[in-house]
């Protein structure tokens, strides 16, 4: 165990606080494994051990988990998980161009992660936004419409160390382990930043807005 | 024409929509003060009467469903909303959680109380950061201000709500698969009967219900039955939404009457892009057999869906105009379901690897007359004997578009090639150099 005393002592109380949310233990065992990630910056061999401790489990059975679920990392991620999506609508839309530029300017492929560890690309199944396609995702923040150019200004300003924001989402991206936290269930206090709702969002409200359908809406009132 | 019939999406242009006073102002919330002052019983029976069906794709009647739980036997029973959004097209309960989390929490309440649950879950996929903080936060509001908790509205009733992340996996969609995800475990799916309703998560009595089934429950309390079935056709009453994507002019989010056509809501969405035609689409989803042009005018019901051999799934119309080749989008689909593939069963694992394989050889135009036969003999046998229904749904855009679009198979068989410039589906320019890798990576 390599954990020194004041990581593990943070690890033990908010462990407890993930495992008194369930009825039964092991139902900890997915936020628990965000927990880690959180700490480490992936599912490391201690973090493993932590888990299964945690919730009474070998350490085969928490791995057997780990490698299951993509979102858990099994080398060092980079501080920032940059996600193309390659699903055939974005990838039709332009996102096997955009993912093609972005692997070229930053020499890494698929679940490749920069020499300077800022960076992992991925390109990224589905991720719930094909009306804004092609979509990309930084830390699981939505980037929405992109283009090659705007997708690479991005990566420049991620390796020149300058924060970025996503287009709906917080104000600025949190790091791969601030993330990894919050998944963890710890809320970061940032809710209630806002980027504006987004265009294909409102395209329904917006047409019926203009054609004066407002019989239906009585129950509540559009907002605009 | 018919009208669109925002309901859900109704607040999402006010400011700060997904705050608990937005929501309140607007008329939030007071569908579960109705529910708290009827008998559970009632509240189940109403939502029967609604017609509501099941909104996450499989369209099962959301009320019945809830009345397929045992009578109570002292021990506890579940609510757990499948907010694992990840079929490809589908980008609904997304926005919905993100803008309005707290429509969502309301109807967890009030689905709580109708069936006796005293702890609820939210399984919400991880990999949507923002949405994660905002459903948490509507949730702490919540407590807060009476809506959860102990004691809620002084009714003497309980209901405490976890959050839950996922980690990334298309199956945990899958409502077995998701219990056993939310129990700490790989999310594969299990063996039913039972069904959750018997035996779910803990082995205890279980509603599993997507998020928008359980979103539209405070409107159908609030407005009524009546209100609710004026909307739609005779089979699939209600609204739903439209989730519009690809070579649109305004894709989005349209919230109708099931039974509006396609032909209504591109007219809705500005048309085609510039200067294009419309060339195939999913009703559903990428599971969903695919449509053309033909089917412009078939109602988007479950029945009328249905019969032209396709079926409504989530409405994630994804639309594609003549510029796009079929192969490369079957090929895309056919590489998601083989990496979201559990393992669990031989048909789906080894069934979607080799659709994967043959569909790149096709696409890299180093394909033959007999691999397109042998993409539908491999749907064959994983149709109908896969373990769940993602198998199943892996075979839908394979066989539909073989049969739909044979001559375009044939095209990249003879000519050595994909005969498209996939450039021109992008949304921006580039010069297309893609050929070259993807015969590299074929030949492997």
């Amino acid at each position: 165990m390599t954990y020194d005393e004041q990581t593990l002592e943070g690890l033990n109380k908010d462990a407890a606080e993930i495992i008194a949310r369930y009825p039964v233990k092991r139902s900890a065992l997915l936020p628990l494994l965000h927990l880690v990630q959180s700490v480490d910056g992936f599912v490391s061999p201690d973090g493993i051990a932590f888990c299964g401790r945690q919730v009474e489990l070998t350490l085969a059975e928490v791995s057997a988990v780990a490698t299951f679920y993509t979102q858990y990392k099994r080398r060092p991620n980079g501080e920032f998980a940059v996600g193309v999506c390659t699903n055939t609508l974005c990838a039709i839309m332009g996102g096997d161009e955009i993912y093609r530029t972005v692997s070229e300017r930053l020499g890494v492929g698929h679940d490749e992660t920069t020499a300077d560890g800022k960076i992992t690309l991925e390109h990224i199944e589905c991720n719930a936004a094909c009306d804004y396609a092609p979509v990309m995702m930084i830390n699981w923040e939505f980037f929405d419409d992109q283009t090659p150019q705007s997708a690479l200004n991005l990566i420049d300003d991620i390796l020149a160390g300058r924060a970025v924001t996503p287009t709906r989402g917080a104000n600025t991206v949190a790091s791969f382990k601030e993330t990894s936290r919050v998944l963890a269930g710890f809320p970061d206090g940032r809710a209630d930043e806002d980027q504006g709702i987004g265009e294909p969002s409102l395209a329904g409200l917006n047409v019926s807005r203009d054609q004066g359908w407002t019989e239906n809406q009585s129950w509540k009132e559009a907002g605009k | 024409m018919t009208d669109l019939t925002p309901v859900l999406s109704a607040t999402w242009g006010a400011e700060k929509s997904w705050t608990l006073d937005t929501y309140t102002n607007h008329g939030g919330y007071s569908g579960l003060k109705k529910a708290l002052a009827m008998e559970p019983g009632d509240i189940i029976t109403a939502v029967k009467d609604s017609g509501l069906r099941g909104r996450g794709g499989a369209g099962f009647p959301t009320g019945m469903k809830w009345g397929f739980l045992p009578p109570d036997d002292g021990g506890p029973r579940y609510l757990v909303v499948n907010a694992d959004e990840s079929e490809p097209g589908t980008c609904k309960d997304t926005p919905t959680m993100l803008y309005s989390p707290h429509t969502l929490i309301e109807g967890v309440v009030i689905t709580s109380f109708a069936i006796g649950c005293s702890h609820a879950f939210i399984y919400v996929r991880g990999e949507i950061i923002h949405v994660y903080r905002r459903l948490m936060k509507a949730v702490e509001e919540a407590y807060a201000a009476g809506h959860l908790g102990k004691n809620i509205h002084g009714t003497g009733y309980d209901l405490e709500v976890t959050i839950h992340a996922g980690a990334g996996a298309y199956i945990c969609g899958e409502e077995t698969a998701l219990l056993d995800s939310l129990e700490g475990r790989r999310g594969q799916p299990r063996l039913k009967p039972p069904f959750p309703a018997v035996a779910g998560l803990y082995a205890r009595p279980t509603v599993v219900n997507n998020v928008e089934s359980i979103a539209s429950v405070p409107a159908i309390i609030d407005r009524g039955v009546d209100w609710f079935t004026s909307m739609g056709t005779e089979r699939s009453k209600g609204m739903g939404f439209f989730s519009l994507s690809g070579h649109v002019k305004n894709p989005g989010q349209y919230e109708a009457p099931l039974g509006i056509t396609l032909r209504e809501l591109l007219e809705m969405a500005g048309g085609m892009r510039e200067g294009h035609q419309l060339k195939f689409w999913t009703p559903g989803g990428s599971s969903t057999p695919i449509f053309t042009d033909a089917h412009l005018d078939t109602p988007l019901d479950y029945e009328s869906v249905g019969a032209a051999g396709s079926m409504l799934g989530t409405r994630a119309l994804q639309i594609f105009d003549e510029t796009t080749c079929v192969v490369r989008a079957v090929m895309r689909w056919t590489e998601f379901y083989r990496h979201e593939s559990c393992g669990k069963c031989t048909p789906c694992r080894e069934g979607t690897y080799w659709l994967e394989l043959i569909l790149k050889r096709l696409e890299a135009g180093i394909g033959t007359q007999a691999d397109i036969q042998q993409l539908l003999d491999t749907c064959e046998s994983i149709l109908g004997r896969a373990f769940c229904a993602l198998g199943d749904g892996a075979t839908s855009c394979v066989t539909s578009s073989v049969q739909l679009f044979k001559d375009e198979y044939d095209a990249h068989v003879t000519q050595g090639c994909c005969p498209f410039d996939h450039s021109a589906s992008a949304l921006f320019t580039y010069e297309d150099e893609s050929d070259a890798p993807a015969i590299e990576e074929a030949r492997v």
